[in-house]
């Protein structure tokens, strides 16, 4: 079970929060003059790492606020945590498991 | 002592002689003491078989004295409070206690089920898979499933209640023996919080039997001490008969605390049970370790228990398991339980020792009090069905006997597996020890540390150590405690591991589950070789003890049987639980009317005295419909649904999910999240909408009102507005942070009511609203603000019914008021209430869509009549790019239409498989489906919607609708049925 640190509120259990799916999906744009592949990537090609993943969440059951996580995939340990107009730390000195 | 315990020793135990108590088993009166468990009390009346194994029936008897005991599972209690499958062994003993056994019929001395033992050739490991296939499996599985099983479920509603704890600390410490001991005081003399959970009713765990002494005092002495400053420790929580079997993410802990079933029924508070869910920066395992049997011919037979387990019942329970005993072993802790049983005045036969030579404590022992020992030997095989009578003594390595010795109880000492449960969830890597026969743990996942036996410290000053470093460690005042590696003390019980060479008679490898060495060689004969399959095979470990006992010699067998070392056969994967967690306790409070919270529209009391009949959509309890005396449901929406379109009806619309949407930038936001054109829509004036998501789908619908230049009303689906809401929020918050938007729900802070039929303009100018009701006033899809009585109140005129209609809002407490004056104002123009199932109709006669009925994971706004909105529209917005996806633009895609009966008296269900009007029945290909179906009060038939393929090019073609065998025609039509021209929405 995890225990999230919201960016807003601090720390919470995992029942207050929701999973948004992999963060820094960026939009292809100008969408028209994409080619149906590229298109295709962005709508259902999702990284699946066994490391660091970032990751969108939502405390649903609190500030309502979005945020961004950076979470190990095998530990769950959560490496970082940042608002959505916060860089992505650098998560390469963090060895994978 | 007396005649009613025969088997009660004179004096000792931790047990109190001047607190009778009686208990019963299988129906016939007993005695014990306070301070025994059920199996201590049955032990101590010479009570031998207690249960019957899983698959062959075999007289079983108490084999542990803790958690692991696989044998002398009971049904405690009766009717709604019976529990199955409880451990004798931890059930502590109180006045009136009722256990049954199970498993067995007509009773557990007498077991038909029985001839399934002299009949075993017939099941071997995966019988099933072979003896059973002709003609089918399924044909015996009925007459097998009957057979086997342990327990009954109890019937009945459970009536106890159950709690759930969470609690945060510094350190968690599983086990109160003298490692989780020793690790509380430290830990909690460095100022931490420290929880400490034992499964068992007393703390001490092995001092709680042992004769060794501490810091040269007698071991109970330390207890009581340790106990007593610990129990002073604000910072100290103790939880006693509590079992940490669990363990998640970030350090969380499930433990699951009995509390009245450890007691008599009725008496006390609390619950029967309490989860506790620890929260942990620290974990300490302190949870010792499980004795191993030995393997031998008939190894299961009542009367043969663990070694540790006879010194216990002796020592704390003051029960002699037998009069005469027999003690076989690998290593040398038996020596130590010889010692205690000698000193209780228990016969002790012989050793039976499968090791060449003793030396050291064992060997003075031997030598100081001059036991008979069985060197380089192994017990052959046992006699005594329903209890031990003898045993055979041969060389470990031939068939030489060297005596039959004559005994009620043989003692095996197999070596100690570390109980690592915990450890592996957490992901802890462990090492197989050939100098402890066992796996350890080798690397400590983060913030967890072992102390004590689990960590393969053998003696009780290393434990000691252990546990104190422990503390430290977790203070973050030491070097985390290393896993104990081939140290000092582990060669202590120079444990040497034999397996018998002989085959012709069974050899219990699992007693739970009958799995024997036989069955381990049949798996290895077919190739099942990995522990994993060996395990499903031959179902060794995988029942409610999950292996407790067996595991390890199932692995060594392996082992030994492959040529491999137990290190690279490795273990199976330990799963949550470590013991059984009960439904209810998991459940806690969440259950029946707790089950989830429900929402009540501000309404509801209005309802309840309409006597409304209620369901649950979504989270909101909302009514059905409205039955007015002796009407049933049919009737009921039959004259709701006419007076719909015949006089006037309030529907509570309150649901509805609302938003207020703000600021600058509200109409660039909408016109980016709506199919339709946003910025064009005047002030006053509203748009029924469709929302997508980026792969072009429907995701929702509803309309949308402007209020203001930069003001919106945005109504969603009453089940979709928790989850657009937080879409849109992670759109503005995520996507687009340029934008200056802010925005609300408002969803719960107005009564909305759908005023709707012929006559509702003229009820609603009876309502003293500042608002001009006319159709020039206030036309179709206009909204206006006003006052009632002062009070804000908000119009929208738009149509979910098909009639005119009107949207009410006001803000909630005011709701109850409207709706009231509305029901007594128009009562002379016959208004009515009209319920969730009467709009289902109006809406479905008037082909109106519902999102998530009509429409499915694939449905774009081309389906559903609406591609040339957004096909019209300028500029970007959500799902725009997918709509021109190959899959998208394809033909032969499920298209939104109407169904109409065929024949008069036609029937239309939902669900049911459009296909091609030439097959007359199944298997035909399908064409698509009927999404909504209903009989028509109005237009007096059935009315239908439904997803046909490329139906809007087939409008007017009849097709066959294919319902559970029954076939009726139908012809593809618009939508609409009613008003198809929509003259009744602008009047």
């Amino acid at each position: 079970m995890f225990r999230i640190s919201c960016p807003f509120c601090g720390e919470r259990d995992e029942h207050e929060f929701a999973f948004g799916g992999q963060a820094h999906i960026a939009r292809p744009e100008p969408a028209e003059q994409v080619s149906d592949r590229e298109w295709a990537e962005y709508l259902f090609f999702r990284d699946n790492p066994k490391g660091v993943h970032l990751e969108r969440w939502q405390h649903r059951h609190g500030c309502r606020q979005w945020f961004n996580i950076a979470r190990h995939t095998v530990s769950h340990e959560i490496l970082a945590v940042y608002r959505l107009d916060e860089a992505a730390p650098d998560m390469n000195r963090e060895e994978t498991v | 002592m007396s005649k009613s315990q025969p088997m009660r020793l004179e004096t000792g135990g931790r047990i109190d002689r001047n607190k009778p108590l009686s208990f019963t088993f299988d129906g016939k009166k007993y005695a014990g003491f306070e301070g025994d468990t059920l199996a201590s009390a049955l032990l101590a009346n010479g009570v031998r078989v207690v249960g019957r194994s899983f698959k062959y029936h075999r007289p079983r008897g108490i084999l542990a004295a803790g958690a692991e005991e696989s044998n002398a599972l009971v049904t405690v209690g009766q009717g709604a409070l019976e529990e199955p499958n409880v451990r004798a062994t931890l059930q502590p003993l109180y006045d009136g206690l009722a256990a049954r056994s199970q498993n067995c019929w007509p009773n557990v001395r007498f077991d038909i089920g029985r001839g399934l033992d002299y009949l075993h050739f017939l099941w071997p490991a995966g019988f099933y898979n072979k003896t059973f296939i002709w003609p089918h499996w399924h044909w015996y599985e009925r007459i097998i499933r009957r057979i086997s099983g342990l327990g009954k479920l109890p019937t009945g509603d459970d009536p106890d209640r159950y709690v759930h704890h969470n609690v945060h600390c510094d350190v968690l410490i599983v086990g109160a023996g003298p490692a989780g001991l020793g690790a509380a005081l430290t830990a909690s003399e460095h100022g931490l919080r420290v929880v400490v959970t034992e499964q068992d009713s007393q703390l001490g765990g092995s001092l709680l039997w042992s004769e060794e002494s501490i810091d040269g005092v007698q071991a109970d002495t330390w207890l009581e001490d340790t106990v007593r400053v610990l129990r002073q420790r604000d910072n100290v929580t103790l939880l006693t008969d509590t079992t940490a079997s669990a363990w998640f993410d970030h350090r969380m802990v499930i433990a699951c605390q009995m509390v009245s079933d450890r007691r008599i029924p009725g008496e006390g508070e609390g619950p029967r049970q309490r989860l506790w869910k620890i929260h942990a920066r620290d974990i300490i395992l302190a949870t010792g370790a499980i004795e191993q049997p030995l393997v031998f011919a008939n190894n299961d037979r009542p009367g043969i228990m663990l070694a540790s387990a006879v010194q216990q019942y002796c020592n704390r329970y003051a029960v002699a398991p037998g009069k005469r005993m027999a003690i076989a072993t690998n290593n040398d802790s038996a020596y130590g339980v010889a010692g205690a049983l000698r000193n209780a005045g228990v016969d002790v036969v012989a050793m039976i020792d499968s090791r060449q030579k003793l030396a050291g404590k064992p060997a003075r022992l031997v030598r100081d009090q001059g036991m008979t020992v069985f060197h380089n030997a192994m017990p052959r095989d046992c006699r005594g069905d329903k209890g031990v009578r003898s045993v055979s003594v041969t060389k470990r390595d031939s068939l030489e006997t060297l005596a039959t010795l004559q005994c009620e109880c043989i003692a095996m000492a197999g070596g100690w597996q570390p109980a690592v449960h915990l450890f592996t969830q957490a992901r802890g890597k462990l090492r197989y020890d050939a100098s402890l026969g066992a796996f350890v743990p080798e690397e400590n996942p983060p913030h967890m540390h072992v102390a004590g036996m689990v960590a393969g410290a053998l003696t009780l000053e290393t434990a000691l150590d252990q546990g104190r470093e422990a503390g430290l460690a977790a203070a973050g005042d030491g070097p985390q405690v290393r896993p104990q590696t081939r140290s000092k003390n582990t060669g202590a019980l120079h444990i040497e591991r034999a397996w018998s060479g002989q085959r012709s008679s069974r050899q219990w490898i699992d007693f739970q589950y009958d799995v024997t060495l036989q069955d381990i060689d049949i798996a290895v004969a077919e190739n099942y070789t990995s522990v994993e399959h060996l395990k499903r095979y031959t179902t060794t470990g995988m029942s409610v003890d999950q292996g407790k006992t067996s595991n390890v010699n199932a692995l060594l067998a392996l082992a030994a049987r492959t040529g491999r070392t137990p290190g690279e056969v490795g273990t199976t994967t330990f799963r949550p639980f470590y013991m059984p967690v009960t439904l209810g306790a998991l459940a806690g409070r969440d259950s029946g009317e707790f089950y989830a919270p429900v929402q009540r529209s501000p309404l509801f009391a209005c309802h309840e005295q309409l006597n409304a009949h209620f369901d649950d959509y979504g989270a909101w309890r909302r009514p059905r419909v409205y039955p007015r005396g002796s009407e049933n449901e049919q009737q009921a929406t039959t004259r709701e649904a006419v007076a719909a379109r015949t006089a006037v009806v309030v529907f509570d619309g309150s649901p509805l999910g609302k938003f207020e949407v703000y600021g600058p930038d509200a109409a660039e936001f909408l016109n980016r999240t709506y199919i339709n054109n946003v910025t064009s829509l005047k002030t006053g004036r509203a748009r029924y909408g469709l929302m997508l998501n980026e792969n072009g789908i429907i995701i929702d619908d509803g309309i949308f009102a402007r209020l203001a230049g930069d003001h919106y009303l945005v109504h969603t689906t009453s089940a979709g507005a928790n989850r657009i809401h937080a879409w849109m929020e992670a759109l503005l918050q995520g996507d687009w942070p340029d934008l200056d938007v802010l925005l609300t729900p408002v969803t719960s802070q107005w009564a909305n009511m759908a005023v709707s039929g012929p006559r509702s303009r003229q009820l609603l100018e009876r309502m003293e609203i500042d608002i001009d009701f006319s159709d020039n006033g206030l036309p179709h899809m206009a909204v206006v603000t006003g006052r009632i009585d002062e009070v804000p109140v908000r119009v929208l005129r738009a149509s979910y019914t098909g009639e005119l209609c009107y949207e009410i809002n006001v803000p909630a407490d005011w709701g109850e008021s409207l709706w009231n004056r509305l029901l007594q104002l128009g009562e002379d123009l016959q208004v009515m209430p009209i319920g969730i199932e009467t709009l289902g109709i109006l809406r479905t006669e008037k082909g109106y869509l519902h999102v998530g009925s009509d429409t499915d994971g694939y449905s774009t706004p081309g389906d559903v009549g609406w591609g040339h909105v957004a096909e019209r529209k300028q500029g970007e917005f959500l799902g725009k790019r997918s709509l021109s996806r190959p899959f998208n633009t394809s033909s032969g895609r499920l298209e939104f239409v109407g169904l109409t009966p065929a024949i008069e008296g036609g029937v239309l269900v939902a669900g049911a498989h459009v296909i091609d009007a030439r097959y007359s029945r199944a298997p035909a290909p399908t064409q698509g489906y009927v999404t909504s179906a209903c009989y028509s009060p109005n237009l007096q038939r059935y009315v239908g919607l439904g997803l046909v393929r490329d139906g809007s090019k087939r409008l007017g073609e009849t097709v066959n609708v294919y319902d559970n065998g029954q076939v009726h025609a139908a012809q593809i039509s618009k939508p609409a049925a009613w008003d198809p021209e929509g003259e009744r929405l602008h009047v």
